[in-house]
């Protein structure tokens, strides 16, 4: 099957790409052609928002591969993103240069401050942009291939593999906290000036930022929906639902869950990599188990096992979680707890579940 | 009769007589003592170095109650007379102002200054300084409190001399406790090292070397041994004590670790019943041991003059409340989603996130502390090395307690027996008769409430807050998952020797850096052991 | 001295450690026509012997049928064969060549064993093309899995299958919604895609109706010859229709081996199945 013929049997999907490709055209135009007294002015702040949502859809759409169609519950994808996110905020860093506090040409403010007076080796080589992008895919991907690699081969499944996923993230959260882990500790990354050479504060930047994020989640949707339309994908099903039996009929399991789940953490890391210069900080924080287990509501909200049910929760979920917060703070939490609550007892197949009972009725 | 009536006379008479006689005589004295007192007082407003030394000397043997103050004042530039009525004053320094307190007059009001003008410091030298020190000693080693006694040995022993050699000698005898009494012949056997009889220093060498205190190292390493034979047993002497030293510092390092791990399988024990048992994830764990804290919280609030009481009511309290709760999860979420873990997992986490919220908005987002009652606090000094607080020492008492009342229930009672049976086989419990929703509702709750157990415990060691509970979660899962789900003993066992790891680690790796080692020694040691440390056995283990 | 031999030990010429030798399976020898070799097997569970020194040898193109009765170590036995459970001690061998205790349930799979479950578990949420599919022979690695498409041959394949289990009409609709008959036609559909040389048949015909079974029994003595088949049953009609050999299991051990007749009048098989 190519490519073409595909997506072409995937309604939903379509819907979803011309979506992203009619963002594409109309919020570019919205923000920097129309003026800004009119009433169908985009605001660069609005021009952000979009673009985090869609890098939370990247990522939901990087959790909903793996539970969605391997049935592995990763309560850790948020360290993949923080860790995709802190490559790309070292890269920020170095892009600062003398422009800092101290104005120290190399060292970062926070190192200065720390009184260190050499790069540690780890920061070598994020003032190149390639390397950068290189370690975005890399430094998760390498991580999940350690981590997959031991939990598979020894066949750690279902709960237990989502309270270890959910120690690692916890460790590493923990870890990064640290002043002498060299990322800033504390107050992690920020205070970023520019991106390739680009003025972050930018209003085309930031449009580009967006356009970037819009791209990549379609990338990342039509090589996933590949990934699951193959044989492999089957093969994950078939894993999902009866493991040993796939043993038995000859399926190296642990092969293909770790690979599905090594490129499922690089999407999360490359959706990180895009988060990091519009929110312009990267911290510790966004390692917080709360982080992946808020991540996990999104994809169950939308509906898991489609790929674009996951898209859609995460942009309604943080749509929803703006609007409250500004709103009505105090409610954020009840309401985020009780889709939680309610979504598992009544919406066990998410929103996409609604619209597929109704055509099975109809 | 009447020849036994004389002498009986004779006998009052007597009494009568030395009574007066020895009265009349104590007065005489008493009045004399009070003027030289008052005299010795008065003097130390004088120049005179030498009249002050023996003003010193004068108070400190009739050691009136201001002896103290008085002098630790002196020794800090803290004492000032008045230049007026040349009455002393204990000044005390603030951000911007002095303060002096009279002395002797309790009732005086003290007076608050911008400047010293009026007051005069009395000034000490030398001289006067050791002189206090020696005399504040000998105070403090006749203080009723053994442990004030014993912390003025310490002193003396910081820099031991001949003098305060001859002022532990006579008091020696009437020495009752035996820690006090061991810093004593410590700080005899120091001075005798320097004893021109080699048969003595051998002898001191042999004290000190059963003794614990770092004086006693300094000591031995200041001393040069005429001999060989002396040398080797000073190096013997000096390993002993080391080694002696560092045994109990692990037996301490131990002792933290066992307390650790109290909390963390306290924390535990309720999740692995209801992750164990019944195979619900449970991420609202963390908030009901969050509702036992507060529990105690507000039992405290509601009994303010009783707080050793109150923790002995919050206990039950606690169970019931946070019991109550669980139940209420049970029924209305959990009992939904039996042979689903991951989605109970899933809705446990949204009512754990409401609970937090509706804690902030009852009691507000901030901190609260709850009082350590009084029965709770101080430590136990088993010697000088070793000192185990009382607050630990307790939890790890109680995590017994309530991990033995556990094992009773689930083995002796009826509950105990339909819970095994409906985690082994629900639908054959059913057919026996077990009514399977009644015992998951109470299992539960039995879960919940030993969560709200863990948090009376928690609220003696932390603050209480919305928050207290997500701290513990994760390492409640991890002693679970550790010690083998399922498995009660388990549990214990992985919450002590996580304890005790995390505490050995900590000296040379850091709080946190422990905390990051243990958590990836555990996901490596799932890798190996998928099953836990004690894995259920048996056919029915292997799917 | 212990070191000096070690390292004598290490370098020998004549020795080649396990690392180097090529990580290519040997293929399937068949040379002396026995397919299964179980020697001296050994197997407790917290001290209950499920199996108990068993000894069975499968010679090639045989159709060797096990009946025993519950307890008597028959799925256990499986499960060694399968790579799922390893037993205590003892020897298992696939041909001349296949240490079957060295492999892993996937390895032992593309061997060429297959099993069919006591408990059908066939992929409930997709096609039945697609479990067959899945099941079929083919390079089954990550990458090839990506990639790989549909061939004509492997269509015809399918469809041949799809025949001989009769689930033509249902080819497409998924199969969780399979009848119990239908999903244990689907197994051995399944078992028939993999292409094994030897295949494990535990209970084939439970729950199916009298003319179901009797399908069954023509397509596994069909099988037998090209392939080697193993059936665990407990029907005794249904293993007499089928068996030219029996082996009866008892309490982890073979108990007697022979032709139906031979094993119904063995007195001792009398008296496991019977009492006294």
């Amino acid at each position: 099957m190519t490519m073409m013929s595909i997506m072409k049997n995937d309604r939903p999907g379509l819907w979803l790409l011309a979506a992203l490709l009619l963002a594409s055209v109309m919020v570019p135009l919205l923000n920097l052609v129309v003026p800004q007294d009119s009433v169908f002015h985009l605001s660069t702040y609005t021009v952000t928002l979009l673009g985090k949502y869609l890098t939370y859809a990247l990522l939901a759409l990087a959790a909903d591969l793996v539970w969605g169609y391997l049935g592995i519950l990763s309560l850790g994808h948020g360290a993949f993103f923080a860790l995709g996110g802190y490559a790309m905020g070292m890269y920020l860093m170095r892009q600062i240069g003398e422009r800092g506090v101290y104005g120290d040409p190399v060292l970062p403010d926070f190192m200065v401050f720390l009184n260190w007076h050499e790069l540690p080796w780890f920061w070598h080589g994020f003032d190149q942009f390639w390397f950068t992008a290189l370690m975005i895919i890399l430094v998760p991907g390498a991580l999940a291939y350690v981590f997959g690699y031991l939990a598979f081969r020894s066949r750690v499944t279902g709960v237990y593999l989502s309270i270890i996923t959910q120690a690692m993230t916890y460790a590493l959260m923990l870890a990064f906290f640290r002043n002498e882990m060299g990322f800033g500790g504390n107050n992690g990354l920020t205070d970023f000036k520019d991106i390739l050479g680009f003025d972050l504060r930018a209003d085309s930047t930031r449009i580009g930022l967006f356009l970037a994020s819009s791209i990549a989640l379609a990338i990342a949707y039509v090589v996933s929906r590949y990934i699951v339309s193959s044989r492999l994908g089957l093969a994950c099903v078939a894993i999902r639902d009866a493991e040993s039996r796939s043993r038995f009929i000859g399926y190296r399991v642990e092969n293909i869950k770790l690979w599905v789940f090594v490129f499922s953490a690089v999407i999360a890391g490359v959706a990180g990599a895009l988060y990091v210069p519009q929110v312009g900080i990267i911290n510790p924080g966004e390692f917080s188990p709360l982080n992946s287990i808020e991540l996990i509501i999104w994809v169950a909200i939308g509906g898991r096992n489609t790929l674009y049910g996951a898209i859609l929760g995460a942009l309604l979920v943080n749509y929803a979680k703006t609007y409250f917060t500004a709103a009505l703070p105090e409610i954020w939490l009840y309401a985020l707890g009780a889709l939680f609550v309610l979504v598992t007892l009544y919406l066990p197949r998410g929103i996409i579940g609604l619209r597929n009972l109704r055509g099975a009725k109809a | 009769m009447s020849e036994s009536l004389m002498p009986v006379t004779v006998k009052k008479l007597l009494f009568a007589f030395i009574c007066i006689f020895f009265f009349s005589g104590y007065a005489v004295t008493g009045f004399a003592s009070d003027i030289e007192l008052n005299e010795a007082w008065k003097t130390l407003s004088t120049k005179n170095y030498n009249k002050k030394a023996h003003a010193i000397e004068v108070i400190s043997q009739q050691n009136p109650p201001q002896t103290y103050p008085a002098f630790k004042a002196m020794l800090e530039g803290q004492l000032y007379f008045s230049r007026s009525g040349r009455q002393l004053f204990l000044m005390q320094e603030s951000d911007d102002n002095y303060t002096f307190t009279p002395l002797f007059d309790i009732d005086g009001q003290p007076v608050t200054r911008e400047n010293k003008r009026g007051f005069k410091k009395v000034r000490i030298n030398n001289r006067l300084r050791t002189l206090i020190r020696k005399s504040l000693a000998i105070i403090q080693l006749q203080n009723k409190d053994a442990d004030i006694r014993l912390a003025a040995l310490d002193e003396l022993l910081k820099n031991p001399q001949p003098e305060s050699a001859e002022l532990v000698r006579p008091i020696m005898e009437k020495e009752q406790d035996a820690r006090v009494l061991a810093a004593m012949h410590t700080l005899l056997a120091i001075m005798k090292l320097d004893s021109d009889d080699e048969r003595e220093q051998a002898e001191a060498i042999a004290t000190l070397s059963e003794s614990l205190n770092t004086s006693s190292i300094n000591a031995l390493s200041n001393y040069h041994a005429p001999n060989k034979q002396l040398d080797k047993k000073v190096k013997a002497a000096i390993k002993k004590i080391n080694d002696k030293r560092e045994l109990y510092a692990k037996a301490e390092t131990v002792f933290f670790g066992l307390s650790l791990g109290s909390v963390l399988a306290l924390s535990a024990i309720g999740l692995a019943i209801t992750f164990g048992v019944m195979g619900i994830i449970n991420m609202a764990h963390g908030e009901l041991m969050m509702i036992g804290a507060y529990t105690t919280y507000v039992v405290q609030l509601l009994m303010p003059n009783h707080i050793g009481l109150s923790i002995v009511v919050a206990i039950p309290a606690a169970f019931i409340v946070s019991g109550l709760v669980g139940i209420a999860i049970e029924r209305s979420v959990i009992r939904h989603l039996y042979g689903r873990p991951l989605e109970t997992l899933l809705a446990t986490f949204g009512v754990s996130l409401i609970l937090q919220q509706a804690v902030r908005s009852i009691f507000s987002p901030l901190n609260r502390s709850v009082e350590t009652p009084q029965w709770m606090s101080g430590a136990w000094h088993i010697n000088e090395v070793l000192a185990l607080t009382w607050n630990r020492f307790y939890i790890i008492i109680f995590c017994l307690i309530v991990f033995v009342a556990l094992i009773m229930v689930m083995k002796k009672t009826a509950l105990g027996l339909q819970v095994r049976a409906v985690s082994q086989n629900r639908k054959m419990a059913r057919a026996m008769g077990v009514r399977s929703e009644w015992v998951d509702a109470l299992t539960f709750g039995l879960g919940s409430g030993i969560a709200g157990l863990a948090g009376v415990a928690l609220s003696l060691l932390t603050n209480v807050g919305p928050n207290l509970g997500q701290a513990y979660i994760i390492d409640s899962f991890m002693v679970v998952v550790f010690g083998g789900v399922g498995n009660l003993w388990g549990t214990l066992v992985a919450g002590m020797s996580l304890g005790v790891i995390n505490k050995v680690l900590e000296p040379w790796a850091g709080a946190v850096l422990a905390k990051i080692i243990v958590l990836i020694f555990i996901i490596l040691f799932i890798q190996k052991r998928p099953k836990g440390l004690f894995p259920q056995r048996g056919r029915a283990a292997e799917d | 001295m212990k070191s000096i031999q070690a390292i004598r030990e290490f370098s020998r010429r004549d020795q080649v450690f396990d690392f180097l030798v090529q990580a290519q399976p040997p293929s399937l020898d068949l040379s002396h026509n026995i397919i299964l070799y179980l020697e001296g097997l050994n197997k407790s569970f917290d001290g209950f012997k499920a199996i108990n020194d068993l000894n069975l040898y499968i010679e090639t193109g045989e159709l060797r049928c096990i009946i025993g009765p519950n307890g008597a170590g028959k799925s256990t036995m499986m499960d060694m064969i399968t790579g799922k459970t390893q037993p205590d001690s003892g020897q298992a061998w696939f041909g001349q060549k296949l240490n079957l205790l060295k492999m892993d349930e996937p390895e032992i799979a593309e061997a060429g064993i297959g099993r069919k479950f006591q408990k059908p578990t066939v992929f409930e949420n997709l096609s039945v093309v697609q479990n067959l599919e899945l099941a079929m022979a083919q390079d089954k690695r990550v990458w090839p899995l990506l990639t790989a498409r549909l061939s004509g041959e492997q269509s015809a394949l399918i469809d041949e299958v799809l025949e001989i289990i009769g689930l033509q009409e249902l080819a497409r609709g998924s199969a969780g919604k399979l009848s119990h008959g239908q999903k244990q036609w689907l197994e051995i559909g399944m078992l028939l895609m993999q292409k094994p040389a030897l295949l494990l048949v535990d209970e084939p015909v439970a729950g199916m109706t009298h003319q179901e079974m009797e399908r069954t029994a023509e397509l596994l003595t069909s099988l037998a010859g090209k392939h080697s088949v193993i059936v665990v049953e407990h029907d005794m009609d249904f293993v007499r229709s089928i068996a030219n050999k029996v082996t009866v299991l008892h309490q982890g051990s073979v108990l007697a081996e022979g032709t139906m007749t031979e094993v119904q009048n063995d007195p001792r098989v009398i008296e496991v199945y019977l009492g006294e």
